[in-house]
């Protein structure tokens, strides 16, 4: 599954991180990496972007970037 | 002594910089860096001075704030950095420490928030901590000013004694331990032939960093050995180059914590921001929360606060000039000189002057929605519609920003990653009417619209923002086509703003505005009122409409004469406004002598000229903050003109449409 798809209030855990470049980079930079836990936390007003929690901090990214993230629920 | 104080963003580390410093602080420019540092003294100490390098995550080099820091610790060689770490998000902070260590210069770990962790039951072991990452740790809580004096003097110390980390090596035994070590070995002459820590080199190579592979200028078979050595790693641990650094950083950092670290339980912080985010960016409740904050904002500016010391300073300017009207006549002085005082300098910079409290009171406003964190939450509300016209959320920051001033505006586009971002944002921030725009707003609504002015001033940067978007989706169309840059942002908890911290800004704001009031408004008004009081012959003119500004201003007044204001005396004013805004207001001052402003335009004139002034060509020095971020004159000229150029057709449209009603 990816993360764009696990419902809000859910915690998974990431198999492994896509995409590419800089975006990429970014994530994994924040901690984004495989084995970590991750929660869905909340959906933006307007459908995009999400809330993550993840490492004990807030984290938001788009919806878009969020289909490249693989997870598989705990 | 010189350290660089480093760290992620939302750790406290301005609050730290205020403490250190108190407010002996100016901007320095450094070789190489071509952004502006803040760099202050450090209080107790000699000879000592810090400075405050841009908030990041990782020493990548894909935002420039990276590039920033990374080089000034290259190039600079600091005698020590203090890292400031947020000890409530320990693991994330830490990567970024990781990193700098491998830097090879003397460090010092600031721990902050020390206070919010103990307080939710959570610890840190400093001893053991500082043992496994091999610098010292100091806890300390900024906004408290605890632990601060011990951090400098810690600081100092490691500096003398140049105490490099003690740890490198971040990489159990394993594939990746194999290939960062060989790499170092194929790079070390050629990293201290270009004066690079060899370890921070090889891990940068390995990452792909296109700076670092270029400074160190291999050649092709070590190329070849290198990236076989790496493409053995990737296989051996199933993870690609990037995956494989990031995990290594993170696997060490979770075994420190595991060993000094009592997590705390869920932090009071997070549930009270949970519980104001149900709110703040609530399905329902984000948009109108967030139109209802910025309303009141303008309205406790324009009509409340500001407003209010606004007319009680300008009272007490008007007593003072009139003293000194009554004193130079007493004392007899030459009428023409008595004019430069009393016509010049008290009407210009005095009417200028007035309008310092709104100034403050709007920065105090931005500076509390900065601080306590709303502005991310405002960038996570309004993603996906500034998507739409080619921008990520990110750009709200420098928009909003803009409504204080355009040039600190200009300089937040920064924290944007995309150059394409950068650009189109810096295009649309003048559009957001800056504070010093207010006289000239104050000025046109007391005359026109008494009753309606915050109305009516509302009105106008409404309409400012309106036009900025139109031009953004149709630059988003044609000029600067793409995508939008990845969008991975931190939302910190709320928090409450360091009181010093607001002071401080509040305090830099004023003394700003105070002198440029009194340099370059000062120098305007006493051109202005030369050019107005002398004829070509150098004589005293009876009547303004014969000096040398009217026939200067008479050049260019059949321009504006189509939007309704074809009179020399407000064409001037509106070209004195290219070197402050604030001129506009004091040079109409001095060229009107006293009569209403009634006299010189109707109602339908003075809506097309505020439209005008509201979107035309920024200050020169929003245009030569323009110029250093884009790095091209061409583009700041080029804005300068293209907004001069659509405020001329928006304010004739205006001028037009209105004929048909009034």
């Amino acid at each position: 599954m990816t993360l764009d798809r696990l419902p809000i209030g859910n915690t998974a855990v990431i198999t492994r991180v896509g995409g590419e470049g800089a975006l990429r980079c970014r994530l994994l930079d924040m901690g984004l990496i495989p084995k970590t836990k991750v929660t869905v936390t909340k959906v933006a007003p307007l459908g995009d972007p999400i809330e993550l929690r993840l490492r004990d901090y807030t984290l938001t990214i788009r919806l878009a970037d969020a289909r490249e993230i693989e997870v598989t629920e705990a | 002594m010189i350290f660089a104080l480093v760290g992620n963003q939302n750790c406290g580390k301005t609050t730290l910089f205020n403490q250190m410093t108190g407010s002996n602080q100016h901007v320095g420019n450094f070789p190489g860096v071509t952004v502006e540092q803040k760099v202050g003294a450090v209080r107790g100490q000699k000879n000592c001075e810090v400075v405050d390098l841009p908030g990041i995550y990782s020493l990548r080099p894909y935002s420039d704030e990276e590039i920033v820091t990374r080089n000034f610790i290259l190039n600079e060689q600091p005698d020590a950095i203090i890292n400031i770490v947020d000890a409530t998000n320990i693991e994330r902070n830490l990567y970024l420490t990781l990193q700098l260590i491998s830097m090879r210069i003397p460090m010092v770990l600031a721990l902050n928030m020390m206070d919010e962790v103990r307080h939710n039951g959570g610890s840190v072991d400093t001893e053991k901590l500082s043992k496994l990452i091999g610098i010292p740790v100091v806890p300390i809580s900024a906004i408290k000013n605890d632990g601060v004096s011990e951090l400098t003097r810690i600081a100092v110390d490691i500096a003398r004694r140049r105490q490099i980390p003690k740890v490198y090596d971040f990489c159990p035994a394993g594939p990746v331990h194999r290939c960062i070590h060989s790499v170092c070995h194929i790079i070390e002459d050629h990293a201290q032939s270009s004066r690079l820590p060899a370890r921070f080199a090889a891990i940068k190579f390995i990452e792909g960093d296109p700076i670092v592979r270029e400074l160190l200028d291999l050649h092709q078979n070590d190329l070849d050995a290198i990236e076989h050595t790496i493409v053995q790693m990737e296989e051996d641990c199933g993870l690609d180059r990037n995956a494989a650094m990031a995990d290594m950083r993170y696997n060490f950092i979770e075994d420190v914590c595991r060993q000094s670290v009592v997590k705390a339980r869920e932090s009071r912080e997070h549930v009270r921001s949970v519980r104001l985010d149900r709110i703040l960016t609530g399905k329902y409740t984000a948009l109108p929360v967030f139109a209802l904050i910025m309303l009141s904002i303008f309205y406790l500016t324009f009509n409340v606060v500001g407003s209010f010391l606004s007319d009680l300073l300008a009272m007490a300017i008007d007593g003072f000039a009139m003293l000194v009207d009554n004193a130079l006549t007493a004392y007899g002085l030459n009428p023409v000189v008595h004019s430069l005082i009393i016509d010049g300098v008290f009407a210009g910079v005095g009417g200028v002057l007035s309008f310092l409290p709104i100034i403050v009171t709007l920065f105090f406003f931005l500076s509390i929605l900065e601080d306590t964190g709303y502005m991310a939450r405002v960038a996570f509300v309004m993603d996906k519609l500034l998507r739409r016209i080619g921008l990520s959320g990110r750009s709200i920051v420098p928009m909003l920003i803009g409504f204080g001033c355009t040039v600190p505006a200009v300089m937040a586009t920064r924290t944007l990653s995309s150059e394409r971002d950068r650009k189109l944002t810096i295009l649309l921030t003048p559009f957001m009417s800056c504070s010093a725009k207010i006289p000239i707003y104050g000025f046109f609504t007391a005359a026109f619209f008494a009753e309606y002015q915050a109305l009516v001033m509302m009105g106008l940067y409404v309409f400012g923002i309106l036009v900025g978007i139109g031009c953004a989706a149709i630059l988003n169309r044609t000029t600067y086509r793409g995508n939008p840059v990845p969008f991975v942002m931190e939302l910190p908890n709320y928090r409450f703003p360091s009181v010093r911290s607001v002071l401080q800004l509040m305090w830099d704001k004023a003394k700003d505005f105070l002198q440029r009031a009194f340099t370059v408004i000062f120098v305007a008004t006493i051109a202005i009122w030369f050019l107005q009081t002398f004829d070509l012959r150098f004589n005293v003119v009876a009547d303004s409409a014969e000096s040398l500004l009217a026939s200067v201003g008479s050049l260019i007044a059949p321009i504006f004469a189509p939007l309704g204001f074809g009179d020399w005396r407000v064409s001037t004013a509106l070209i004195t406004g290219f070197i402050a805004k604030e001129s506009v207001v004091s040079t109409l001052e001095i060229l009107m002598g006293g009569s209403a402003l009634t006299s010189l335009f109707t109602l339908r004139s003075a809506i097309s000229c505020l439209v005008f002034t509201l979107l035309y060509t920024p200050c020169v020095a929003a245009i030569s903050a323009v110029r250093r971020e884009l790095n091209s004159g061409f583009r700041a000229a080029f804005i300068a003109f293209a907004q001069t150029g659509v405020a001329w057709i928006v304010a004739f449209a205006v001028y037009l449409l209105l004929g048909v009603f009034l």
